[in-house]
């Protein structure tokens, strides 16, 4: 076997706190071969970014770090600062999570590029430009000799993401550790960075360390993975082995809690309780208080990480020898086993229940003004957020609304809830057009629609006690709190002595159900999410789900969920709308959609979200886009989505004339299926 | 970028028209320029008061208005009108000008450099003792008025003057009257007297930037981009200074400007303790002597000098952030 290039030994790193130390990551090992794809995942808090800058020699000041740090055999840790930056960026390199502030703003990106060229090599201006520019072009960026003189905020969130890999392969290290590269990115803007990397590793034939907290990112691209929980690892091992056969209950915890694309909507297994903070750990395996497999000598002593199960693989529980089933089996046979009914999905497919729609959006349009000036203000031009577009929601009915930041859901979203008259289109909630409400109606439709919005922490008042918060809907409608703050919390599976507390005293999932139980407060009938579960962990996001899934049985609601996650959208909806530039490109029943989408872009969001098993991830065929969103203030003549379209490229020219003419409207494919497609086709792209 | 400093530049126009105007009239209602011919002896008769007023246009018994136009019709052609004492007004200013730039400029160039740089130092070195020993240093300075900061380098400078034995630093004046001697004799005069009320002007505005800059500085330490540009290879000297104090100048650079503006009239104590005859001391001056066209003048001199800033600020501002560039 050849020798790693990278070496990691007993690493652990401590920051100050106020109660004294907090270990953050205590002693992780790993090793990485030449040209190997290593993935670490892990929740948030689990140490797994601070060992990556603890690679780098990137750490805080203020943070302590004991243990090896090998590079091709040569010790980095404590090496003196001089040594250190002759390695980084030359031998290891990083690519790091956020985009929009890690390019310096004032600096043009050929610039910042070339920079890091000649950090390491003595070679003129002129040529370090030149090599900036071809590095663009490896990365995939158009008109690589015009944008090298762009500036960082010029650039979207994907192009910055390519300048960064642009940066980090510029001296064709050994090693790339990858910080959550693709977290901030859309879906298909993920897909395209990730090919990137792969033709940056096919290139330089660098090592990477990829830490993400996406189990399907990892599936798909990493030879080898480590899962890290409380600052330490716990298993480690083949992909195939860790998805298949992981020795540790929180891996097979992990991977049962995400919702999968290719899953039914059989119940998510969310893991019991929160991660531990790292200065406050449980004596014993810190994942103990949630294991649902912990033996009494769990509680004893930390179990070390010991071989376990396939070649290379070690899990540090006191169950490791045990054999165990496989968490990632087939989802269809899974459910099958577990009893569940394989008829009730074709069931569905016939057609929707007739009931009473709680919500009918016909025909609605937003545009924002874009101004300029500050004293003379013109308008410059429309953006077009929202721009006709057509749905209904029954009782007891969820609809999912999905699609790419930007592409309006949320500004959709925001018109509903405003129970005001739209720009154009109308809005009917619970039967009653909002164009032509007054005051006193808008109150009262208001008990029957409610909302919960993405980011708990902002929107419960930090000033508030629970019971406060949950009371304040009450009065406000003239009911008397009484006993229902303590039902209200019952039915969120909250405690009744949590009423005493403050938002910032619970955690996130907690948080997000005190938001939920607000929402629930006035028994609504239809209830508006706003991304409801994207600030959690997945751990943490099934319990949600389930919960939302739960409470809409039993208290028969309706939910109109807006999500840019597909899969969890696939296991709460029974109907989607995928939205694309301000319209629906197509809306049906969500077996039906996501068994056989029609619309290309549906087809492209569909293959561009990474499945979390290995075998099925490798095997797919992948439709990339090329390019990003167009600029909503000016989209393209007819279909809009015809820039970026794969279809549209394979028709003849008399097809095409049509895309480019004629903007389709939703057409019924047969069954509840529409596409906003002149050449809709179903495609499975499983 | 042209297009939109043109549009800026035809709003500060009218802003200077309107503050001067103002200026204008606040003199001249609250002055009383008859008041000067009353205190002499022999007391000159009304007739020839009134005349000598009607004739620097400054007759209270003309109606206010019609002076205003009169003087406003002046200032259009160049013409700020007669100081009290029958001399045009701008003769004497444009000299004054002259002299209160130098001072100002100089100032504010060392001050806020030093102040820049010790702020930068003391954020990268955040809570050592450079960092506390500036902070302290600084709140002193900002508590200590001018004047007695001033009067304290005078003495500082002439207990140096005795101990060197020679007159090293000058404390009055801006030269030596009726020097002989070459270009360079001229020189070294000029900056012997240009050294110690710089020295005070700006270790005040350097008290100020220092703050301000170890504040901006302490905000992009922890910038993303500072840690990629040490994942690059740089040293982490290079990574401070090319990447976090040139992203962190932004803001000070627009400070630097607008302080320019408010120092051309506000160096006044630096000024009067020094004996050097700038915009200031002349203004305090027409004040005493109900000067209402000088007040004017030197209004339309600070709004033009404020204004003037503002529009270097934008343009620094842009050269400075591409972000904010108009395209």
């Amino acid at each position: 076997m050849t020798p790693p290039v990278l070496e990691v030994a007993g690493l652990t790193v401590t920051f100050p706190g106020a109660g004294g130390p907090v270990p953050v990551v205590r002693g992780v090992d790993y090793a990485v071969a030449p040209g190997e794809v290593l993935g670490i995942v892990g929740e948030s808090g689990s140490g797994k970014s601070v060992t990556a800058l603890a690679v780098m020699g990137l750490l805080p000041p203020r943070a302590t770090m004991t243990g090896s740090v090998r590079l091709h055999g040569e010790e980095l840790a404590g090496a003196p600062e001089r040594r250190l930056t002759a390695v980084r960026g030359r031998t290891i390199s990083m690519v790091f999570q956020d985009p929009l502030s890690a390019l310096t703003p004032v600096y043009r990106v050929g610039d910042q590029i070339a920079e890091a060229i000649r950090a390491h090599r003595r070679i003129g201006a002129k040529e370090a430009e030149r090599r900036a520019v071809e590095l663009l072009d490896l990365v995939g960026i158009p008109s690589p000799r015009q944008r090298a003189l762009a500036f960082p905020h010029e650039f979207s969130g994907g192009m910055r993401q390519r300048v960064m890999i642009a940066m980090a392969v510029a001296n064709d290290p050994d090693v790339i550790i990858c910080d959550e590269p693709t977290t901030a990115l859309d879906v298909t803007v993920q897909a395209q960075v990730l090919e990137v990397l792969r033709t940056a590793q096919r290139e330089t034939g660098a090592a990477i360390v990829m830490i993400t907290h996406d189990l399907g990112v990892v599936a798909g691209l990493a030879d080898r993975v480590l899962v890290m929980y409380a600052g330490r690892v716990v298993e480690a091992g083949r992909v195939d082995d860790v998805y298949h056969r992981a020795r540790m209950p929180y891996t097979r915890g992990l991977l049962g809690s995400v919702p999968r694309l290719d899953g039914g909507r059989a119940r998510l297994a969310p893991i019991d309780g929160t991660p531990p903070s790292p200065g406050a750990l449980p004596p014993g395996c810190p994942f103990e208080p949630r294991c649902p497999a912990a033996l009494p000598e769990c509680r004893e002593a930390e179990p070390p990480l010991v071989a376990a199960g396939g070649p290379g693989q070690a899990a540090a529980c006191v169950r490791a020898a045990e054999p165990v089933a496989d968490p990632v089996a087939d989802p269809a046979e899974a459910a099958e086993a577990a009893g569940a009914d394989p008829g009730t999905a074709a069931g569905r497919a016939d057609g929707r229940p007739e009931r009473a729609v709680v919500l009918r959006v016909d025909g609605l349009v937003k545009h924002h003004p874009l101004v300029r000036g500050a004293v003379l203000r013109r308008r410059v031009g429309t953006v077009r957020a929202v721009d006709g577009v057509t749905f209904d929601v029954r009782e007891g009915e969820t609809l999912g609304l999905v699609g790419e930041s930007g592409c309006g859901k949320t500004t959709t979203l925001m018109q509903i809830l405003e129970l005001a008259a739209p720009q154009r289109g109308t809005i009917a909630v619970l039967g009653r057009d909002t164009a032509r409400l007054r005051a006193g109606d808008r109150t009262a439709i208001r008990r029957d629609l409610q909302v919960v919005f993405q980011d708990p922490l902002a929107a419960l008042d930090p000033r508030m006690t629970v019971h406060d918060i949950l009371a304040e809907p009450l009065r406000a409608h003239g009911r008397p709190p009484g006993p229902r703050v303590r039902e209200l919390l019952g039915l969120v599976g909250l405690e009744a002595e949590h009423a005493g507390r403050y938002p910032r005293e619970f955690s996130g999932g907690q948080r997000q159900r005190i938001g939920i139980a607000r929402a629930l407060a006035l028994e609504p009938r239809l209830v508006v999410l706003d991304e409801p579960v994207s600030a959690l962990d997945v751990s943490i996001q099934a319990g949600v789900v389930n919960l939302l899934a739960e409470l809409k049985e039993r208290l028969g609601l309706s939910y109109l969920f807006v999500a840019h996650d597909l899969a969890v959208v696939r296991h709460i909806a029974d109907r989607v709308a995928v939205m694309h530039l301000g319209r629906i490109a197509e809306i049906g029943q969500v077996d039906r959609v996501y068994a056989a989408p029609a619309h290309p872009y549906t087809q492209a969001l569909l293959s561009a979200v990474p499945l979390p098993d290995p075998a099925r991830e490798r095997a797919r065929r992948r439709i990339l886009l090329e390019g990003d969103l167009p600029n909503p203030a000016s989209p393209p003549s007819g279909c809009r989505f015809r820039t970026r379209c794969p279809r549209f490229t394979a028709l003849g020219p008399a097809e095409r004339d049509r895309c480019v003419r004629e903007e389709p409207e939703v057409r019924l494919l047969g069954g509840d299926q529409g596409a906003a497609c002149h050449y809709a086709e179903r495609v499975d792209v499983m | 970028m042209a297009g939109f400093l043109l549009r800026r530049l035809i709003n500060h126009v009218v802003l200077v028209a309107v503050a001067t105007s103002l200026a204008y009239m606040l003199a001249a209602i609250a002055f009383d320029p008859r008041s000067n011919y009353q205190d002499r002896s022999p007391r000159p008769p009304e007739a020839v008061v009134d005349a000598r007023l009607d004739e620097l246009g400054l007759n209270d018994k003309t109606p206010l208005f019609e002076r205003y136009l009169a003087w406003a019709g002046g200032v259009l052609r160049g013409d700020f009108g007669p100081s009290v004492t029958g001399e045009p007004v701008l003769d004497d200013l444009a000299r004054r000008a002259g002299v209160t730039l130098r001072l100002v400029l100089t100032g504010l160039l060392a001050g806020s450099a030093a102040g820049v740089l010790a702020g930068a130092y003391a954020a990268v070195r955040q809570y050592g003792v450079f960092d506390r020993l500036t902070t302290g240093l600084s709140f002193v300075v900002l508590a200590v008025p001018v004047v007695v900061l001033a009067n304290m380098s005078i003495i500082a400078a002439t207990w140096l003057n005795d101990l060197a034995g020679a007159r090293i630093l000058l404390v009055s004046g801006e030269a030596t009257p009726g020097l002989r001697g070459g270009f360079a004799a001229h020189l070294a005069d000029r900056v012997q007297h240009l050294a110690l009320p710089t020295f005070t002007l700006s270790l005040g505005l350097a008290a100020i930037y220092s703050r301000y800059q170890r504040n901006m500085m302490l905000d992009v330490l922890g910038a993303d981009f500072v840690r990629t540009a040490m994942a690059k290879g740089l040293s982490r000297r290079a990574a401070l200074v090319r990447h976090a104090l040139r992203t962190a100048l932004i803001p000070a650079a627009t400070y630097f400007a607008f302080s320019f503006g408010a120092l051309l009239v506000g160096a006044t104590f630096t000024e009067k303790i020094f004996g050097w005859h700038g915009l200031g001391e002349r203004l305090i001056d027409s004040i005493f002597t109900n000067d209402v066209h000088t007040v004017a003048a030197i209004s339309c001199f600070a709004a033009c000098a404020v204004l003037v800033a503002s529009l270097a600020a934008d343009v620094l501002h842009a050269a400075l952030d591409p972000r904010v560039r108009v395209s």
